[in-house]
Parts: structure tokens; sequence; C-alpha cells
């Protein structure tokens, strides 16, 4: 027996001289379990992909790939979800950067409460977020729910709130590295207005919170679907739900594209974020 | 350095004790109002509405309607499909976090693991239940691949459109957002905490008993209760793989939206109020964990 | 038990041998051969990355040594496992378990040595005096201050009687001032306790005022073990020398080896100490300020003269720095602080004196390419 555990060792030894960067001071039996697990995990995450990788592939010669290339739907709905996503982070930031140093600045005692009202997009999922807009705005005077212009402007207020949770505490973090108050003071003693010290001190510093918070709300929208779908836009998620009730394989290639959308912003999000001890905290599905 | 007098005068007045008018509060109004008019308004609309009658009255006959059959069952099963799903993400969630960040695994593969775990945690509603129908649908490619070497899944009762499907298909990205929640708490836990429990003749089971378990406790009981809420609002993925057949209270809100009416809004608006009610429940007691977890971290 | 450490003289702690090898090739630890005595106190010291945190957690067992063999009281403990050693540690970081109360804490070795809990609440009454914050207990290490949490970890470390105290740089994150006020503290419940004691530490002032003996290290190896006495006095390496105190390093020309001359900033004097040399090699002279003194000196003492640069006044003493001569050669000298004392100004000529017996003559036997290579080596 200890014989083995000798041997073991030894191989540890040889490994961890191989693999300097690995962390060996573990006993075997936890790396043992952590291979395991990880290994099953890697399973069930890869296997519904390659289900739809080879559900995608049954019509000969990427055909399903070749035809969702060629529906100028695909590209209408893609190019409007990123649109509206583009507006939801600059509405976004206007709001919220402003907001947040301000709060920071001026308004320290009022931060809880600030936090809390980011944190009620939580408390309202989008179902019944969208139920409410509908009830709200779908009567005078406040009739939004009529127009394509006015529902448009619903959906992206909406997905500003939604929003909410993720920018403010990126953007809050960001805030907190920087000391802000000897900034402004240091502009301010130089003469600078409200405008120079937001739009030439603090954004600059914020430049990899905001990039952050914006490539996640972009992920968010560009995969959202409950909103999209009550408020009758042409976003991509509701395209992808048309085309699985009609077609066969299209929609198996449309959904590795939406994942391989997703997991681009994310890997943008992760090269921003190198460096950085804070992670990102990232909103759920739905 | 000289001070503007905007800067001078607010420290004055403070030390003064003079309170000056609060202009500062201004600074948040586009926030507090963009707020209200698209998030408090629209809740309080549909308070309004639960509370009344198609006529009008003020009525509490809404919510004591919900324990109707259909509603209650509907209310029943999101909250089960969400326990299990949080439960279960939680625990596995927690052990695959563990084993990336402080299990013995090589240092790129924590990265690679949250990086996917950002992603898989947004990936739902249409492609994941399609994804999943692919997979372990009755054609899919591991109910084919089983089936061929003589053991089919479907013949046990199993079937992809049921509660248990569903639960499968949420932990794609319950599992995930618990990693990326943890994550955070278990860097918390300092090396040097096990290294003085190993040094004053504690076994890896005693340390996990009486420190790490407990230090990490606040953490993750608050992650499980945010996947709890997680689940409890997704909607789009339920609807996309069971098209309405399994009734949960997402769905019931949604048919109601669509057109396929419970007979009565107001029902409906009751519906909605009972999901943020149970999701503001949620949230307080998420918040209280979270600052108790806090206190570890110092 | 001792009074002073190491009465009975038999060695308690060997380590033989001792080298650590990190996967990529850094060799931490090469050669670290000592042998402490019961309830002796030994300090490591020495810079950043010379490796005495690594020995320390060799000793604790957190690290395996890639040779030689670790023993305590003749028992060979190097394949024994942290959580079986039986010694004490104190972390720098403190390392109390936040979710505990200070008692619990304090408690936590005997609880897992399953002792009855009326005797581990015993135990921690008796610990909590002794580190002097006797009503305590049931406070959590928040509410704590950071000299109070150190003296909480030496009390967790102490309560179940270990056969070894091992301190890794137990007060570096500490304000100067509850530094030397604990430090004392920590030698004295040493000493009460006679328990054998490392203690790794670089700020010299600990070391020396606090062992039995000292240990300096660099590089992973073991430069010099003595006293302080000996190591501050008699430092056998340019390291040594260099670290431990203040030193004036003046490079100088040998005249005749045998006959102990040289010559610094072009003027002779005279060495006790023995060194080899061909004439007219260069070689460094260190000396300590203190031995230094203003004027011209008795009979046998070496008197040199040079120009004053600076004096600084530094509270209870005052630095004066004189150079020598084109070559850089700078000397300077340490006065106590008395209100009588005539300081001499700066820029003015004037004679100082050191004894033939103090300084030491640095690397006079291998060949040196120039004074600035063997400074920047030291």
């Amino acid at each position: 027996m200890t014989g083995s555990v000798d041997r073991l060792h030894n191989e540890l030894d040889e490994l961890t001289r191989l693999t300097p960067h690995v962390r060996r001071d573990r006993p075997t039996r936890t790396i043992i379990g952590s291979w395991f697990l990880l290994l099953i995990s890697i399973a069930y995450f890869a296997l519904p992909l390659v289900g739809t990788l080879l559900f995608s592939l049954r019509d000969p010669g990427f055909a399903a790939y070749r035809d969702t290339l060629k529906d100028p739907q695909l590209y209408k709905t893609l190019g409007y979800s990123f649109l509206i996503a583009i507006i939801t982070v600059i509405v976004s930031i206007v709001l919220l950067v402003p907001t947040a140093f301000w709060v920071r600045l001026r308004l320290p005692r009022l931060r809880p409460v600030v936090e809390f009202i980011t944190l009620l997009p939580f408390v309202i999922p989008p179902i019944v977020l969208v139920y409410g807009l509908l009830t709200t705005f779908s009567k005078p005077p406040l009739a939004l729910t009529g127009s394509s212009l006015g529902s448009d402007v619903l959906l992206v207020c909406a997905y500003v709130v939604l929003s909410f949770p993720y920018m403010y505490r990126s953007i809050d973090a960001g805030l907190r590295v920087i000391d802000i108050r000897t900034l402004t003071e240091a502009c301010q003693s130089l003469g600078a207005g409200w405008v120079t010290i937001m739009w030439r001190v603090i954004l600059p510093n914020l430049r990899v919170s905001i990039l952050s918070g914006a490539f996640l709300t972009l992920a968010v929208v560009v995969g959202e679907f409950t909103i999209a779908n009550f408020l009758a836009r042409p976003m991509f998620a509701t395209y992808l739900q048309l085309i699985s009730g009609n077609l066969a394989y299209e929609p198996a290639a449309v959904a590795l594209i939406s994942f391989g959308i997703t997991w681009a912003a994310m890997g943008v999000i992760a090269l921003l974020g190198r460096g950085r001890r804070e992670k990102i905290n990232v909103a759920g599905a739905h | 350095m000289t001070q503007s007098p905007e800067v001078l005068g607010a420290r004055i007045a403070s030390r003064s004790g003079r309170r000056r008018f609060p202009t500062n509060i201004f600074g948040i109004v586009p926030f507090v109002g963009f707020a209200i008019l698209f998030l408090v308004l629209p809740t309080i609309y549909l308070f309004v509405g639960s509370v009344q009658t198609k006529t009008g009255q003020f009525t509490l006959d809404n919510f004591a309607h919900l324990t109707r059959p259909f509603t209650a069952a509907a209310y029943g099963a999101s909250i089960e499909i969400s326990l299990v799903t949080a439960l279960v993400a939680g625990i596995l969630g927690f052990l695959l976090a563990y084993a990336v960040i402080a299990g013995g695994l090589p240092g790129p593969l924590r990265t690679g693991i949250m990086t996917f775990s950002g992603v898989a945690s947004n990936f739902a509603g249409v492609p994941l239940s399609l994804a999943f129908v692919f997979t372990i649908g009755r054609t899919g490619f591991i109910t084919v691949l089983l089936k061929s070497i003589g053991f089919d899944p479907y013949s046990t009762g199993f079937t992809i459109y049921s509660k248990i499907g569903l639960e499968l298909v949420y932990l794609y990205f319950q599992l995930p957002l618990m990693v990326l929640i943890i994550a955070p708490a278990i860097d918390g836990l300092k090396k040097e905490w096990r290294e003085a429990s190993e040094n004053l003749g504690a076994t890896s089971f005693q340390y996990w008993r009486h420190i790490a378990l407990p230090v990490l406790l606040p953490s993750l009981l608050g992650s499980v209760i945010l996947l709890f809420g997680n689940a409890f609002g997704a909607q789009a993925t339920a609807f996309a793989l069971t098209g309405g057949f399994i009734p949960l209270v997402t769905i019931v809100i949604g048919s109601q939206l669509s057109g396929d009416t419970l007979g009565d809004k107001n029902l409906g608006y009751a519906l909605a109020i009972g999901m943020v009610a149970i999701m503001a429940v949620t949230l307080v007691a998420y918040s209280w964990l979270s600052r108790r977890a806090e206190r570890w971290q110092r | 038990m001792s009074e002073d450490g190491g009465t009975n003289g038999m060695t308690y702690l060997a380590l033989k041998g001792i080298q650590k090898r990190f996967a990529g090739g850094t060799v931490a630890v090469q050669d670290f051969n000592l042998e402490a005595t019961a309830g002796e106190f030994v300090s490591f010291l020495g810079p950043s990355g010379c490796g005495k945190t690594t020995t320390l957690r060799m000793i604790a067992g957190f690290e395996r040594p890639t040779a030689g063999r670790i023993s305590i009281d003749g028992k060979d403990i190097t394949d024994q496992p942290p959580n079986k050693r039986n010694v004490g540690m104190v972390f720098q970081s403190y390392a109390l378990f936040p979710n505990m109360t200070i008692a619990d804490n304090i408690g936590f070795g005997l609880r897992v040595r399953k002792r009855p809990s009326d005797q581990i609440k015993q135990r921690v009454g008796e610990l909590l005096e002794l580190v002097n914050l006797p009503d305590k207990g049931s406070r959590y290490p928040y509410q704590l201050s950071g000299g109070q949490q150190q003296r909480i970890a030496l009390a967790r470390a102490l309560a179940y009687e270990p056969t070894i105290l091992l301190l890794d740089e137990p007060l570096s994150a500490l304000d100067a001032k509850i530094r030397v006020a604990l430090r004392l503290e920590i030698r004295q419940i040493q000493r009460r306790l006679g328990i054998t004691t490392v203690y790794v530490t670089h700020d010299q002032e600990e070391a020396l005022s606090l062992s039995d003996r000292v240990v300096v290290m660099s590089e992973g190896r073991i430069e010099q073990v003595g006293t302080p006495f000996e190591i501050y006095n008699f430092p056998t390496t340019p390291f040594v020398a260099s670290f431990v105190g203040t030193l004036s390093l003046v490079p100088g020309q040998v005249v005749d080896a045998a006959a102990g001359a040289l010559t610094i900033g072009g003027q002779p004097i005279r060495i006790a100490r023995k060194f080899e040399g061909a004439r007219d090699r260069a070689v460094t002279l260190a000396l300590r300020p203190e031995m230094v003194s203003l004027g011209t000196g008795a009979a046998g003492m070496n008197n040199v003269t040079g120009k004053v640069t600076d004096v600084s006044f530094l509270g209870s003493i005052v630095r004066i720095r004189v150079a020598l001569g084109g070559d850089g050669a700078v000397i300077a000298l340490d006065e106590f602080n008395e209100p009588t004392l005539e300081l001499p100004t700066v820029d003015s000529t004037i004679t100082i004196n050191f004894p033939a017996d103090g300084p030491l003559v640095l690397d006079a036997a291998a060949p040196v390419e120039s004074v600035e290579a063997l400074i920047s080596e030291v």
C-alpha cells in the first residue's frame, strides 16, 4: 500500500516538475475527484451542443447553414437585436454612470437605496415586467404600444431596466477603485465643470467596467425572448422561435450561431476583465 | 490647493451642522424617475388590478382564487422545479467551482470554466430546448445511441417533455450561474485557515465541518436562493420545451398575455403580483445572507 | 525548565541537509543544517526570498523537503503530515477562524484532540490570562485589533502544549510601537513556558533582541549561525556584515597583508584581523559606525582625516559622514546625542579614529573586479 502511495507521490512530483503552474499541494484524492467532476460536467455541457451540431449537419453539405445564411430575416433580426442592444447600452450608460458617480460623491447614505432599486429587476422577472408594461402603456395618456416606434422605446426601456443589476454593479465596482472625490476636487480646482469631469476624467477610467457591462447587456439582449415576444418586436430570439416551428434543420444551425455569438461576447468580457480581481456578476438566463 | 466655492460651501455647511437644502438629491432624479416609470409604475398597475374586480371595486378575491386547482398547480410546479434545480445546481455547481478553483486542477481550466459559465448561464429559451431535444429527445442522438446498445430511456416512462426533463434543461443555465456566484466566496477561503487547522491537528473533514462550511454557508444559501429566483422567473425555456403543456406560473401569465385567458384578467394580475411577492421574499433572504457572508470576508 | 534557553544542551530540533526544490527548478533552500536545544529561541533572519519561511513551513509540514530529514526530540518527522506533528504555528496574517469566537479559536486544537469540554474551558481561560486578554473570550476576531488578534493566534498555538513553537513574521503587519511591545511579550511567554521556538523575520532588530541564536540566511543558504552578539560583532561573510546593522563599506588597497597594512583613501591603517592579498590588491573595509570616534585616537588606534559631508540627527545618536579621499570612501560614525557635544560642521576637515581589531576586510582572498561589484554583491 505504501509502495503505491510512494510511487504516486513520485509521479506527482514528476508531473509537478513538468507543469509548474498547477496547484499540486492538494491531496491526490482531491485531485482525482476534481478531474472526475470536471469531466462529467464537460460531458453534460458538451452533449447538447454536439446534438445540435449533429442535427444541423443532417442536411448534407452544410445545407442547413447555407440556407440559414441566405435568409435575409436572419440578418434583419440579428441586426435589429444588435441595434436595440447598442441603444440600450448607451441609454444605460447615460443613466447609470452619472447616477453611480453622484451617489458615491454626494449621496453616500442613499447608496443602499439605489442599490436596492437596481436589484428590483430581479424581483420582477421579464414576464411580469412585460405584463406590467403592456398594461401601463397600452392606454392613454401613456399609450406606446400602438406604434412600432413606441414599442421600440418600450423595448429599450425594458432592457435598460433589465440591465440595471449588472451595469450598475460593474460601474460601481469600477468607481470604487478610483478616488473620485479627489479627482473631482482636483478638476474643480482647475476650473472644470461637471460635463468635463464626467467626459474627460470619470468615463475614461471606467472604460473596462463599462465595456464589460456592455458586452453582457449585448449577450442578454440578443438572447432575450420573453419581452421581445410579447412586445411583438422582430428580435433575433423571436425569429429563432418562428423558424423552429416551420423548418427542420435550420433552427439547429441558428441555435449554434446564437451560442457562438454569446460566447464571442463573453470572450471579449473575459479579455477585458483579465488582471482584474472582480468578476462581474452575471445575470441568469430565462 | 484652492477649492471651488461649491466644494468649500458644502464643507462649511456640513461642519456647521446647518442643513443645506439637499439640492444634491436632484442628481439621481433621472435614474429614480426612470425606475419609477418603467419598473414601479407597471408593478403598481398590476397591483391595483389585482385587488379589483372586473367592475373596479376593491376585493381580495383574486388572491383567494389563486388557490384554485389550476393556478395552485402552476405555483406548485414552479416552486417545485425552482427548488429542485436550485438545490441540485447549488450542490453540483459548488463542487465544480471548488474543483477548478481549489481542487488541484490546472490554472487555465479555471478561466475556461468561468468563461463558459458566463456563456452557458445566458443560454436559454428556444436554442437551449432545441439542443436538448436534439440530444435526448425521442430522436435525439444520445437516445438513439442508447437504443443501439439496448437501452431505451423512453421505455422507462422518461420523457424530456416532463418536469424532470425541464429540470434537466434548467440545469444547463443554473449550474453555471452557481459556479459564477460562488467563485468569489471560494476565493475568500484563505489558504491560511486550512493550514492553521492542519497545524492544530484537524483532519480534512474537521476543517470542512468546523471552518470551511460554516464560513461558506451564508454564501451557499444566498446563492441557492438566487438560483431559486432565477428559475422561478424563467419563461422562455419552459415554453419552448413544453409549449405550455406543463403549467408554470410564468407560462400561465404568458398565455394570459397572448390571449388565452384565465377568463379574468384581474386574476392574471393577482398571479403576477403573487410572483412578485415570492421573489421579494427571496430577495430579502438573499440580502440578509449576503450581508452575513460579507462579515467573514474581512 | 530553562531561564535563558538551551541549558540542558541536548538537541531537540534537528534539521539535516534540508533542501527544497520547487517545480520549475527554483531551489528555495539548500543544504540547511541546524540543531536547536530544548527551550532555545532561534531566529531565521534574512531578506525576502531567502528561504526562511520555506524552511519554517517544512518544519510545520506544509512543504516537503526534497532532501534531508527533520527530527523533533529524536523522532524523525519528515514524512509526517502537518496535522500529526504537534507543533504550534503563528501565521503572519493571524489566520484566526472568522466564524468562531476567540474562545473557540483557542480551544480548537484541544477540541480536535477530543479533550473534555470543561478541561478545554479551563485551558482557554489560562491562555487568555497568559496573553493578557482575559475578558475577550466571547468576541469574534473581527472585533479585535491586529495586536490583539496576534496574541490570540499565539494563545491558540500554545493551547495544546506543542513541542515546538513556530512564528512566521508574526509582527510584520503591525504598527511599530505595538511591534516592540508585543515582541517582548512573546519572548517573556516563551521563557516562561520554556518552549523551543523558531522565529522567522526580516527585521534584524527583532532577531537580535529576541533570540538565543540567529540563523542568517540568503538565497536559500545559511550564511552564519551564532548568538546575536557574534552575528553583529563578528560577521563571517560580507552578506551578514551588511545585512545586520549599519555598515560603512570603504574601498582600500592592500599594502602588506602579513603585517595587516592597508590604505583607505590613500591613508595608511592597520587591521588586526587576518586577511590575504597581494600588494595593491583592491579590497573593501567594513566598519560599524559605533566603532569610529571623533578626534585623534589613543596609541594603537587608526587615525584618518577627511571632509565632513553630512551631519544627521537620528534621535539618540548623531551620524556624521566623512569623505576620506578621491575614490568615494565615506565613513559613517555615530556619536551619542549629548547637549554638550560639539558637532563638526559640514565641509570642515576632521580627524576620526577607530580600533585596529574592529573592521573587517571583505573578500580579500578572492579577486574582485571593482569595488562596485563587491558592494552590489553584498
